[in-house]
């Protein structure tokens, strides 16, 4: 497992060369991957359905309990062949939409990389690896959802997918650390033994609302739905991937995986029931109120979503059955209906539903895939949506408090579901029509044949059930239930009331459908609404932060040296004062007094040559004099240095000093004359911050000299300089022999600073050039 | 001494930061190289004074006698001493690059690339 996935990311890299050497033909090479690791997991299948989990573990980090932990079970089993058989078809469809297109290696780089950090997520055994992979989805679906980027909205949409997602993934991170301390494991199948353990913990509630928030997010639920639509500026072999099969049901694969861990309490179940309900109905809802064929497409996605986490958090047996069987049947017809759109937009150039007419003749296959899809959709017999359809009026209608609400939610859903698929699947393409929409160019067969073998695969498992299907299914169900399960998927259920309930609900969509024209001019007064909707409060809050940020950045960042060193200075007073106060000792001076009379004459003297150079280093106005001045101070230090048994730093000092003053005049005769340019009103800001820098440095060092000084450097130095080091000079030798390596760092130091210096010295730059 | 040098040294920061936070580029220079000096000087006082003795042994000795001034501050002073140069005269050379570039010595007026503008 732990091969196919680097062998995903390699090839995933390794995409744009092979499109500049294989040209058109780069979807072979990249079909044939999801396609081999799709047959090398159904190697793994006939272990798996026989009731084995298959782990795989390298060590990682180990020590941070992070490893690369592979788990196959029936629930990774299920999502793992549905994101390698889809994406082996839509590496192909991928291959013929934007055949020519010049940045289709690109493409596929991207989609590759989606496809296999999905493929881990779903096997992942250890929280914390779910999460990185998680992340790299949410990265990858901002790069194919921004693919278009010479586009502003496809920008925007990209970054809002991000952001929201993004932000999910930060609150999964924090909840999934928080579930491991919880569960005292980061292991899947560790956390899957101790639900009881991780549900009663006192962090079980944080740790909840977090990871709820994570799955809510990726998986467009209510209130976060609205990137959903909005990535359909994607390219539709994406929409058709990442935003109706794969991506957004890593929330949905989340919340199941973790259902015997977290589940079955009451905070899960009303929350889960609450939000999917909500999603479920607005999706719908919203479905009916527009024309663009993927718009429409991308809310009956958020419905169904929101069916998968209601019937998640009902939690029975029969509603997490409904669960997987509805989960494969949507993946099958969804995808399928997508990549219609796609084909009727690539060939027509429009999505519009209005304009879209009589297309079976023009785009026969195209048509009969929509078809099917459709029926499957609609839960027409012997499509494998009917199955799912039925399971999940029953699972709705199981003895539960709340059982005719969640009824009459997935009955309404069921019934905008109807009526798009007949739009859809029948509307554009069947309809008798005088005047078919014109092709811009004929239905193409890398077009036609993905979404044909996905519609008919919902055929063949709509008529036979039982084979393969149900014991995958099955699995699934047990990896969520952690019982074995015994149904059997079944076509036909005989005459009862959920049958019914099913006509009734055809009936009902077809009338939608019939009247849909009417619904529409409703749209209108929704306008009003989305003021209010978390679209707008994005939008709203995406700009503040913005403003925010700039005032803050050029508050901050305000490019003024003097501020900044003024800030630094002022926090390290403060932090100097603070812990000074707290248990900082007392200073001690009144007793040292006496110590004044010590004061030789030559001390003075220094002290005197110092103290006025700096009263008329302010008040020079000429920069030849301050030079001086600053020549005197130099050299009065270097005096000072000899009198305190230190004759070498004397002798560098008085060096430096006098290289310094040659330098500067040098260089600097040139400059324009010396004015003053400190405003008035902030000097007396300055002269009261430098005091206090002044004061307080003073006040250190009396701090630190009133405790002896414990180093047994000098001791050390000064019996062995001339012992070890054959130098009677100590400091010579230190520098020379002990640390001879620091003293070269110096030299190099100073010859980066002579490099630097001559290439500001012979750089010309053109007038008016900026550094 | 040991009691008027904190004072001193003090003092000595105190002008050095005056200077640094001026708006000219020259002032700037000034008080860099006065902060280094204050800096050295600040360490030196801090590994304690030595009247006398300095860290040489003598000739027909070979362990150093008390009292000697510790080496080890001294050492980190000639180091401090030599790359603080270093920094003078670069600084010294983009000063009168920065002249010929832009024809200011204002530092204000050099804080474009830091600037956000506000009506983004």
């Amino acid at each position: 497992m732990f091969l196919a996935i680097l062998a995903g990311f390699l090839l995933a890299f390794a995409a744009p060369l092979l499109y500049r050497w294989l040209g058109k033909w780069v979807y072979v090479p990249m079909a044939l991957l999801p396609f081999s690791i799709f047959l090398y997991l159904l190697t793994l299948a006939p272990a798996v359905l026989g009731g084995d989990n298959l782990g795989e573990l390298h060590a990682w980090a180990p020590s941070l309990n992070i490893n690369l932990h592979f788990f196959l079970d029936g629930l990774s089993l299920l999502f793992a062949l549905l994101i390698t058989g889809f994406g082996t078809l839509i590496m192909l469809y991928a291959g013929g939409y934007l055949k020519g297109h010049p940045l289709l290696g690109r493409f596929y780089l991207y989609l590759a990389l989606f496809m296999t950090s999905m493929l881990g997520l779903v096997l992942a055994g250890n929280i914390i690896s779910i999460f990185v992979f998680w992340e790299l989805t949410s990265i990858s679906s901002y790069l194919l959802i921004g693919f278009g980027h010479d586009k502003e909205s496809s920008r925007s949409s990209a970054l809002q997918a991000l952001l929201v997602t993004g932000l999910g993934g930060l609150a999964l991170m924090a909840g999934l650390i928080l579930l491991g301390i919880a569960g005292d494991s980061y292991t899947v199948s560790d956390l899957l033994e101790r639900g009881d353990m991780v549900t009663s913990h006192t962090l079980y509630l944080p740790a909840l609302v977090l990871i709820l928030l994570g799955a809510f997010t990726k998986s467009a639920q209510f209130p976060f739905h609205f990137w959903l639509p909005n990535a359909m500026a994607a390219p539709t072999p994406v929409s058709a991937y990442l935003h109706s099969a794969t991506m957004v049901k890593a929330g949905v694969y989340l919340l199941a995986r973790l259902t015997p861990v977290m589940g079955g309490t009451d905070e899960w179940q009303y929350t889960l029931m609450l939000v999917g309900g909500i999603t479920t109905l607005l999706g719908a809802l919203l479905a009916t109120q527009h024309l663009d064929l993927k718009a429409i497409l991308a809310y009956t996605t958020i419905s169904a979503l929101g069916l998968l986490v209601t019937m998640t958090g009902i939690g029975t047996a029969p509603a997490l059955e409904a669960m997987v069987v509805f989960l494969l049947a949507h993946a099958l017809y969804k995808g399928t209906l997508f990549m219609v759109a796609g084909n009727v937009d690539h060939a027509t150039g429009t999505r519009d539903l209005t304009e879209l007419t009589g297309l079976s003749g023009s785009m026969r296959y195209t048509a009969i895939a929509a078809l099917l899809a459709g029926m499957s959709m609609a839960g027409l017999l012997p499509f494998f949506g009917f199955i799912g359809k039925e399971l999940l009026y029953e699972a709705s209608l199981q003895e539960s408090p709340f059982r005719w609400l969640l009824f009459a939610v997935s009955f309404f859903s069921g019934m905008v579901f109807v009526a798009v698929a007949i739009a859809l699947g029948f509307g554009i393409f069947w309809r008798r029509s005088t005047s078919p929409t014109a092709l811009q160019h004929p239905d193409k067969t890398l077009l036609y044949l993905p979404p044909l073998l996905l519609a008919s695969t919902g055929l063949i498992f709509g008529l036979l059930p039982g084979f393969f299907v149900t014991p995958l299914l099955r699995r699934a169900a047990e990896a969520m239930l952690g019982v074995e399960q015994k149904f059997e998927l079944a076509l036909w259920h005989g005459f009862n009331l959920v049958l019914g309930l099913s006509l009734l609900t055809l009936a009902l969509g077809y009338v939608l459908y019939r009247f849909s024209n009417q619904l529409l001019s409703y749209a209108a007064r929704f306008n009003g609404l989305y003021l209010f909707g978390p679209a707008n409060l994005y939008r709203l809050a995406l700009k503040g932060f913005l403003a925010g940020a700039t005032k803050i950045t050029a508050t901050v960042q305000n490019g003024y040296l003097r501020s900044y060193i003024a800030a630094i200075i002022t926090a390290h007073i403060a932090l100097v004062v603070v812990s000074l106060w707290k248990n900082g000792p007392r200073l001690e001076i009144a007793n040292r007094l006496p110590e004044l009379s010590q004061l030789r004459m030559y001390e003075v003297v220094l002290l005197l040559m110092i103290v006025p150079s700096l009263i008329f280093l302010f008040r020079s106005r000429s920069r030849l004099t301050s030079i001086a001045i600053m020549g005197i101070i130099g050299y009065s230090v270097a005096l000072f240095y000899i009198l305190f048994g230190a004759p070498d730093v004397a002798a560098t000092q008085l060096l430096i000093e006098t290289l310094t003053v040659v330098i500067f005049v040098l260089i600097l005769h040139k400059l324009p004359a010396f004015r003053y340019l400190s405003h008035a009103s902030e000097r007396y800001k300055y002269v009261l911050l430098s005091l206090s820098f002044g004061a307080m440095m003073t006040y250190i060092i009396l701090i630190v000299k009133q405790y002896p000084l414990d180093s047994q450097l000098k001791a050390y130095y000064g019996e062995n300089s001339y012992l070890l080091g054959q130098g009677r000079n100590i400091v010579n030798v230190i520098l020379v022999d002990f640390r001879a390596l620091d003293t070269l760092g110096e030299i190099v130091v100073l010859a980066v600073a002579a490099i630097g210096i001559m290439a500001m010295l012979k750089l010309r730059m053109q007038k008016g050039d900026k550094l | 001494m040991e009691l008027i040098l904190p004072f001193l040294i003090g003092i000595l920061f105190s002008a050095s930061l005056y200077l640094i936070l001026h708006r000219h580029f020259f002032k700037l220079i000034l008080g860099l190289i006065l902060f280094g000096l204050s800096t050295n000087l600040f360490l030196f006082v801090i590994g304690r004074l030595t009247r006398g003795g300095s860290a040489i042994i003598g000739q027909e000795e070979k362990v150093a006698t008390e009292p000697f001034a510790d080496p080890v501050p001294q050492a980190l002073l000639l180091t401090a001493i030599v790359i603080g140069f270093g920094i003078q005269a670069f600084a010294i050379v983009l000063i009168k690059r920065v002249y010929q570039s832009f024809g200011t010595t204002d530092l204000d007026d050099m804080s474009t690339t830091d600037q956000i503008e506000d009506n983004h």
